[in-house]
């Protein structure tokens, strides 16, 4: 049968967490993430899993990645200056294919910001904040449940591509308590690092086998003894200052994700079938657009909703089909319009182009996109 | 007995090694291998994690589970590793400014929490793979590529700061002397709790050049005639011991060990 239960955005994602298999948490308390790492506090050790809470940030997202190269699926969470921290290893894990998952509970920023308030202002950040070229997949939940199940997600790829993924919340719905519809063990999928079957067979750490973009992982203690570095590394794991290696493992890491976009990309669209107004919005806003979508409809407006669950890689080229059929499309986030930008890129001249963003710690009400969809 | 070592403990295809003639940290690396040794370790069950530097290298070289991570960061990750996996046998090897400067913070919180992690230290005074510049344990006075008209900080004693967090072992060794330093490396793996052995290593290339401190021989012959033992320096003046490398196991405590008081908990919880 199933459960239902009333549940907090940020308890959800511990749920959805362990239902996932992590049974490791590093993290540091901070504003609004930190019922995160009380939960896991709380049920880690209940499920034979461990949690710590580090010195710092940075520790805590290192703590998370030694412990998925154990062999133990990992997840550290964090808000505001705290994502700023955890880009330092964030960057290493892309780069090293270690998976772990990475909640950020977006506040309002820059710096300390607003602690207290929701905002989407990190969205680049999840795709450009750390250094250098990588691979970046995101995604952002719109209601409790998809703490939940999106949470699970986020662990399948994280697995599956052997790559670190962004579970970009917002102090919307990580603070949002409302019903949660709780799947029972084996309604959903879960995904596992494809291990060697055994050290002798394993060959080269980093090699990729049939034509696969993804190489095998072995846990430590496994048997095969190779060596993990953040430097630019061969095959076989070890460092190199081969400019063709080095070329090909970036782009390896890239089109691992890019390749593999019809497996990745996420989105859902709502009351888009006759729409001549199209919401882009996604995570705590989508919720204010969804009144907004109904208020204009039950006043003759036609306007629908594009959600992107992916938010990185963003489903662009969805997108820009909407794009040719409608209007205009309206883009309503929580920062000064980044997300905005990905649809400049992708629409171009198909149809207009508004914007409706907030950077004052408050919420984009129906009210607001409503107006913003009647501008002439 | 140096060539079966090689055969045994080194990548011997990632070899020779990057670091600099006469640089002491291949005397070091040698004698981790050789307190693993020592121990029977299985080396499937031994992870070696380094950060960045100089002495980070060493990582590559070893033939456990390697993970050479980020600056300052190889305890963070260690960390991981062991309450991961605490039945694996977890080595960080760390330089002096890794593990004092910015990796200071993770050094006294591991030490804080005495997980079962041994953390060694090639401490060289100074930042050699970036080309000389002052580390936190460079000595007042000396010079370094950032400290042009001398150091005007004062420099840690790491051994001091890891017992005052909280290690339950900590010693010093040096490169000089390698079968002493390997015996502290040997009891620092064995310990239960986390312990900090703390190498003095020697860098001709920069320290030694900028503080006219001549020859590698030179600089090893310092640590020889410097050195002076735990049990030695009991009986001498702090004014006779300014300048002396104290050598030994400089001391050890109790405390229980962090992932065994995790997996009681755990035990708890579940009501086993």
């Amino acid at each position: 049968m199933k459960q239902m239960k009333l549940m907090q955005g940020n308890e959800a994602c511990v749920e959805g967490a362990i239902a996932a298999g992590c049974r490791f948490y590093a993290g540091y308390p901070i504003t609004p993430s930190a019922e995160i790492a009380e939960g896991c506090a709380v049920r880690m050790p209940q499920v034979g899993g461990k949690f710590i809470q580090m010195e710092d940030e940075i520790a805590s997202c290192a703590a998370a990645i030694g412990a998925s190269a154990a062999g133990v699926k990992s997840m550290t969470a964090t808000s505001g200056p705290g994502f700023s921290l955890k880009q330092e290893n964030l960057g290493y894990a892309c780069l090293t294919e270690i998976p772990f998952v990475l909640v950020d509970v977006q506040r309002a920023g820059p710096s300390t910001g607003l602690p207290t308030s929701p905002s989407q202002g990190d969205v680049m950040q999840a795709r450009w904040g750390t250094h250098g070229d990588h691979p970046a997949i995101a995604l952002s939940p719109s209601t409790v449940e998809e703490c939940y199940t999106l949470c699970i997600k986020c662990f399948n790829l994280a697995e599956k591509y052997r790559t670190p993924v962004i579970f970009l919340m917002d102090e919307i719905v990580g603070h949002l308590r409302e019903n949660v519809e709780i799947p029972e063990e084996g309604e959903f999928e879960i995904v596992n690092r494809t291990v060697p079957a055994s050290p002798a067979e394993a060959g080269p750490a980093y090699a990729c086998k049939n034509g696969s973009l993804i190489p095998e992982m072995a846990p430590f203690g496994h048997g095969q003894r190779y060596n993990v570095t953040g430097l630019i590394h061969a095959a076989d794991g070890f460092p190199t200052n081969s400019t063709e290696i080095a070329d090909a493992q970036v782009k390896r890491l890239v089109a691992k994700i890019e390749e593999n976009l019809d497996d990745i990309l996420a989105w859902e669209e709502t009351d888009l079938e006759d729409a001549e107004v199209c919401i882009l919005c996604y995570g705590g806003t989508a919720r204010s657009a969804q009144s907004a979508v109904e208020a204009l409809r039950a006043e003759g407006i036609r306007a629908g909703i594009f959600r992107p669950i992916t938010l990185w890689p963003f489903p662009g080229k969805r997108l820009e089909e909407i794009s040719r059929k409608v209007k205009k499309v309206l883009v309503a986030e929580h920062n000064n319009g980044q997300i905005l930008l990905e649809a400049e890129r992708v629409i171009k001249n198909n149809c207009r182009i508004d914007f409706i963003g907030k950077v004052d710690g408050t919420v984009i009400t129906p009210d607001e996109i409503v107006r913003k969809v009647k501008e002439a | 007995m140096a060539s079966k070592l090689i055969d045994e403990y080194f990548r011997e295809d990632h070899l020779p090694h990057i670091w600099c003639a006469g640089c002491g940290h291949g005397i070091l690396m040698r004698d981790v291998a050789q307190a693993v040794h020592n121990l029977g370790l299985d080396k499937d069950r031994v992870v070696l994690v380094s950060g960045i530097g100089c002495s980070s290298r060493a990582a590559g070289y070893m033939d456990f589970n390697t993970m050479h991570t980020t600056h300052g960061r190889a305890l963070a990750f260690a960390t991981g590793v062991k309450m991961a996996r605490p039945e694996l046998e977890v080595i960080c090897i760390m330089g002096d400014g890794d593990a004092s400067a910015i990796g200071g913070n993770h050094l006294i919180h591991a030490a804080r929490r005495n997980i079962g992690i041994t953390a060694i230290i090639f401490n060289n005074d100074i930042y050699g793979m970036t080309g000389g510049q002052y580390s936190p344990t460079t000595p007042y006075g000396e010079k370094g590529t950032t400290a042009p008209y001398g150091n005007i900080d004062r420099p840690f004693d790491i051994v001091k700061v890891a017992e005052a967090a909280g290690a339950t072992y900590t010693a010093r060794g040096t490169a000089y002397d390698a079968v002493r330093t390997t015996k502290l490396i040997e009891e620092g793996i064995r310990h239960k709790g986390f312990s900090v052995i703390e190498c003095a290593s020697i860098c001709p290339t920069y320290y030694g050049r900028k503080n006219k401190k001549g020859s590698a021989v030179d600089m090893y012959r310092w640590q020889k005639e410097n050195s002076v033992s735990v049990e030695k320096a009991k009986g001498m003046t702090e004014e006779e011991l300014k300048g002396k490398l104290i050598v030994g196991e400089i001391s050890r405590s109790e405390f229980p060990e962090l992932t065994e008081q995790y997996q009681k908990i755990i035990e708890k919880v579940q009501g086993k």
